[in-house]
């Protein structure tokens, strides 16, 4: 790359700066929106068909035609087919990254997008470790679940559409992890948002799942504001918004603690908790649940709500700076995860309790990178990327199976409820393993990628409790108990969706029962896949105390502390920073006392016993049928199943004075007043032009008068004035 | 002589002026016109303005007028007794409004003496006075007419052409 | 002399304007309008004495407008009338809104 030029990074101790040339990275961005044009092509010609029959009286089915699978068709090729290109490249470029031992980050500048006063941005991207492993979850899950997308979406009209809005979505979300500076993140930033909206209301027909849609882009553009306000702040104080000049300037120009610091990060918390979806924001996930499964599994699991963790992670200089904000964020991460946790206990719809779920364990993330463990936040970002994702999609086997047997019995039973399944796990094997598998790990079961990531955080938490002058030591405290809690919860509510779909009798209706049926390969070859990251993925970062421990295999584990060290170019500076400010996190957990190694094989025992309780507790219970349930839970349970009564308090606080100040506005000030005025000056210009038409009479006389009238006025001027 | 000359030809002109406003039938309205007209050439000569005097009496009172009068004839007008002459309300404006204008007029033009406009009025007057002595009442005018104002002049021609062009084109019974 | 015949061109003028208001019948309104011409006429020809050859001049022109004028004018009465057998200007009103 001749135009490459590299802006110097975070200072490093070390001499050596090796060189290393980024393969083809923008082509890593371009081939999901080449994806894109061409499956948009393909979309457009099937809807102009679509609608030129639909003119003509008769009905378009895009399967009759050659007896040719839908699967066998361009999308199918194009769609997976640019992800898994675009996967072999960041690979590539990671293997170069990996040799090189890259200490600074990479600038690649294309071009200047913007010249105006003294702002300039331009489009370039920036590739380092933390952009890296985002490339690489972003491409390589993404890919999977292009590919089960292919299975799941193979009977849906819209099938290149689909394509084209989930290749659009990886190319913003590419955009958003590569760029090199807050104004490319807030590009992709608004694309993925975008293509977030369109993919949840996707059945468009439906009127609710297109409200969910716009719910989901209204509460982002909430957190947006907070961006663009932050951008606006960083500007003023720094004069670019670019990453390199941002953070290497940081310490010098704002003050540690100061007000500037903390309005940037609290605006940038806005903006991250709009995305990811952290109270008081959350309400629009769980409605998001109504895109296609693998949508929700892509966008609203492994990438696009992990953006709001990315910049918090890609800001951790500024965040060190701010004590205060930190506390925030881990204190809004950790309130949403036990909120969200809470919630998950009383849902029936598969869907939601993993939406909850998710919600949940974003906030573990914030908590993480709240509490200054940035690489933390990013391990558990990428563990539940694959875990996630493997449970989206697992559910989404199960939906398609539910909805094909109930389809095929002409039942009209909730296919998502789990109310409604049960006994499930005769009948789809390997769907029941690797959901189990992605359940222990989320859980925090050892060995599993889950354990390592969400042990992680909760250690540091307690670490930066104890650190000998953090103003905020008590209320870590209180956040790492919540977060054992939660942690808790976790295990309880995952082995609850497990229980009521895949064990105990079956409740799917009778005649439905024949025609379940396990997923096509196309579908659980991806599921196996992620399976094995969720078991593997978590060995890349075995913390040191336990790396030499049994829990480490006493160090065969390899790649112990791996992404630690990975990540230090990038998080490096934010550590020094913190550590200066605090001093040095503590080597035991607060009030009891403990090491890393007691708290992790302590917590790991506490989730088996809870799993394991909780198959005990729920197995034997009898479950009813969702049609027949029908007594609403009262008491704690009934304000849990209320989802907290979030969505019923922004109505009555939010929803509705706004609908009644725009009615107010609509009927009084639009109405009255402003169509008032209107109405009177048109009234009045007419009411005077018959006055003055009063004056053309057609006749000689009158105008000769009038004339007269003209001449004297102008005449008396003249002469008198 | 000369002021009670301008009085006579004053008083004249007024009450021809008065008796074409005033007169019920068109042909003594034509009548009064042609006094008014013959009157204020008669202050033209005062002065001193000869061959005006002259086109006035030939052109104005004798051909348009005498066109005037053929029309009146032609459309047999002189019949129509009807009053014509608007009252009431509307010609009481009239009056105000004539009124209003003359006094307006009549504030602007009194303080006018020799010396109230541009020029000497003395050595003005008398440098024409030479000069029709030198090249006749007629060729005062036509020398400049014919070299500072001459396109004015030629325009002045076509636009006589026009109109009687018009005129025809006009006047001519459709068939 | 030029105070008493520029007031003089002015009642005549304010006379020719009243004929034009206060009468119907088109040719004495035409006749009105050519006796402010004259006034105005006149205020040039008095205004010459003082000013110089070209206020005669202007009278020229005004006399050869007032000519056109007149041939079209009268012509157009002509016409109007042999469709309206009159010529009260109250009844050409056509021309409105």
């Amino acid at each position: 790359m001749g135009f490459a030029a590299s802006v110097p990074g975070p200072h490093l101790p070390v001499q050596e700066v090796a060189q290393w040339e980024p393969v083809l990275p923008g082509l890593i961005i371009l081939l999901p929106l080449l994806g894109f044009v061409v499956n948009g092509v393909l979309a457009l010609r099937s809807a102009a068909r679509s609608s030129a029959a639909l003119r003509s009286g008769t009905e378009w089915d895009p399967f009759a035609g050659p007896a040719r699978p839908r699967t066998h068709t361009l999308p199918t090729w194009v769609g997976p087919g640019v992800m898994f290109v675009a996967f072999v490249l960041a690979l590539w470029n990671f293997a170069g990254m990996y040799g090189a031992e890259l200490h600074d980050p990479v600038v690649v500048r294309y071009w200047t997008w913007i010249v105006t006063g003294n702002l300039q941005i331009d489009a370039a991207i920036q590739l380092d470790q933390l952009s890296m492993i985002m490339m690489l979850v972003v491409t390589g899950v993404g890919f999977l679940i292009h590919v089960f997308s292919v299975g799941y979406m193979k009977d849906d009209t819209g099938y290149p559409r689909y394509f084209a809005y989930l290749n659009l979505f990886v190319f913003f979300m590419l955009v958003l992890v590569m760029g090199a500076g807050y104004a490319m993140m807030f590009i992709g930033w608004e694309g993925v948002g975008l293509c977030s909206y369109l993919l949840i209301g996707y059945w468009f027909t439906d009127r609710e799942k297109s409200d969910a849609g716009k719910k989901a882009f209204i509460v982002n553009r909430i957190g947006d504001l907070g961006f663009l306000l932050a951008m606006f702040l960083l500007f003023q104080a720094f004069g670019t918004l670019d990453f390199g000049p941002v953070f290497e300037g940081a310490e010098g120009r704002l003050a540690a603690g100061g007000a500037t610091v903390t309005a940037i990060t609290l605006l940038l918390m806005l903006g991250a908790a709009g995305k990811s979806a952290q109270v008081p924001l959350h309400v629009w996930l769980p409605d998001a649940m109504a895109g296609p499964t693998p949508v929700s599994a892509l966008i609203h699991a492994a990438t696009m709500v992990t953006a709001g963790v990315y910049m918090v992670a890609r800001s951790s200089v500024l965040y060190a700076l701010a004590p205060t904000s930190q506390a925030v964020v881990a204190g809004v991460g950790v309130l949403t995860a036990l909120l969200a946790a809470t919630i998950a206990l009383q849902q029936h719809d598969i869907k939601k309790v993993l939406a909850y779920s998710t919600v949940s364990q974003l906030g573990f993330m914030f908590l993480g990178a709240g509490v200054g463990a940035f690489t933390a936040a990013i391990f558990h970002l990428m563990t539940h990327a694959f875990f996630k994702a493997l449970l989206f999609l697992g559910a989404g086997a199960v939906i398609h199976a539910m909805h094909h047997a109930l389809h095929r019995a002409d039942s009209h039973e909730d296919a998502q409820d789990m109310r409604n399944m049960g006994g499930l796990k005769d009948r789809m094997r390997i769907t029941w393993v690797v959901m189990w598998v992605a359940t222990l790990a989320i859980a925090g079961i050892w060995p599993l990628a889950g354990f390592f990531s969400k042990d992680e955080i909760i250690w540091y938490t307690a670490a930066w409790a104890g650190a000998p002058s953090n103003p905020f030591g008590t209320l870590y405290t209180v956040y790492w108990l919540v977060a054992l809690v939660t942690a808790m919860l976790t295990a309880f509510y995952m082995t609850r969706l497990m229980v009521m779909t895949f064990h105990g009798e079956s409740r799917v209706e009778r005649n439905a029962r024949p025609h379940l049926h396990e997923a096509p390969r196309v579908m659980w070859v991806p599921l196996a896949i992620l399976a094995v990251l969720s078991v593997f993925g978590g060995w890349v970062n075995v913390p040191e105390p336990l790396a030499e421990s049994f829990l480490g295999l006493f160090g065969a584990l390899p790649m112990s502390e791996w992404l630690h060290h990975w990540l230090e170019p990038v998080t490096h500076d934010a550590a020094a920073i913190q550590t200066a400010a605090l001093g040095e996190p503590a080597y035991g957990a607060p009030l009891v006392g403990g090491g890393e190694f007691a708290w992790a094989l302590a917590s790991t025992l506490a989730a088996a016993v809870v799993v394991l309780a909780a198959l005990r507790a729920l197995g034997g219970r009898k479950y009813v049928a969702a049609a027949r349930d029908t007594a609403a839970p009262g008491g704690l349970r009934g304000i849990l199943a209320n989802k907290w009564y979030f969505d019923e308090v922004f109505d009555a606080g939010i929803v509705r004075p706004v609908l009644a100040a725009s009615r107010w506005c609509w009927k009084v000030v639009d109405a009255v007043l402003i169509d008032g005025f209107v109405n009177f000056v048109g009234n009045f210009t007419r009411l005077a032009g018959w006055t003055v038409s009063l004056f053309q009479t057609g006749q000689a006389n009158t105008y000769a008068f009038v004339l007269t009238l003209g001449v004297l006025l102008v005449l008396g001027a003249a002469v008198f004035l | 002589m000369t002021e009670i000359l301008f009085v006579l030809f004053a008083v004249v002109a007024l009450g021809g002026a008065f008796g074409v406003v005033l007169s019920r039938t068109p042909v003594a309205s034509l009548l009064f016109m042609v006094a008014t007209l013959a009157s204020v050439a008669g202050i033209y000569v005062l002065f001193e303005a000869h061959f005006l005097a002259a086109i006035q009496v030939l052109v104005y009172a004798g051909a348009i007028m005498v066109l005037f009068l053929f029309v009146i004839m032609l459309l047999n007008l002189g019949h129509d007794y009807r009053a014509d002459l608007k009252y009431g309300l509307w010609s009481l404006l009239a009056l105000v409004v004539a009124g209003l204008t003359a006094g307006v007029l009549g504030q602007a033009f009194w303080g006018a003496s020799d010396t109230g406009f541009r020029g000497d009025g003395a050595a003005v007057a008398a440098a024409l006075d030479a000069a029709v002595r030198e090249q006749g009442a007629a060729g005062v005018i036509a020398e400049p007419l014919f070299t500072d104002y001459v396109v004015a002049f030629e325009l002045m021609g076509l636009l006589l052409l026009v109109a009687i062009v018009a005129a025809v084109v006009l006047a001519k019974p459709k068939t | 002399m030029l105070a008493y015949a520029l007031l003089l061109s002015a009642a005549l003028f304010v006379i020719g304007t009243l004929g034009v208001i206060v009468r119907r019948n088109a040719i004495i309104i035409f006749l009105s309008i050519e006796l402010q011409l004259n006034a105005v006429n006149l205020a040039f020809v008095a205004l010459s004495r003082y000013t110089g050859i070209e206020g005669q001049l202007f009278v020229f022109f005004v006399m050869t407008v007032a000519a056109a004028e007149a041939a079209v004018g009268l012509a157009i009465i002509i016409s109007i009338f042999r469709h309206y057998k009159t010529v009260n200007v109250d009844r050409f009103n056509l021309l409105k809104w």
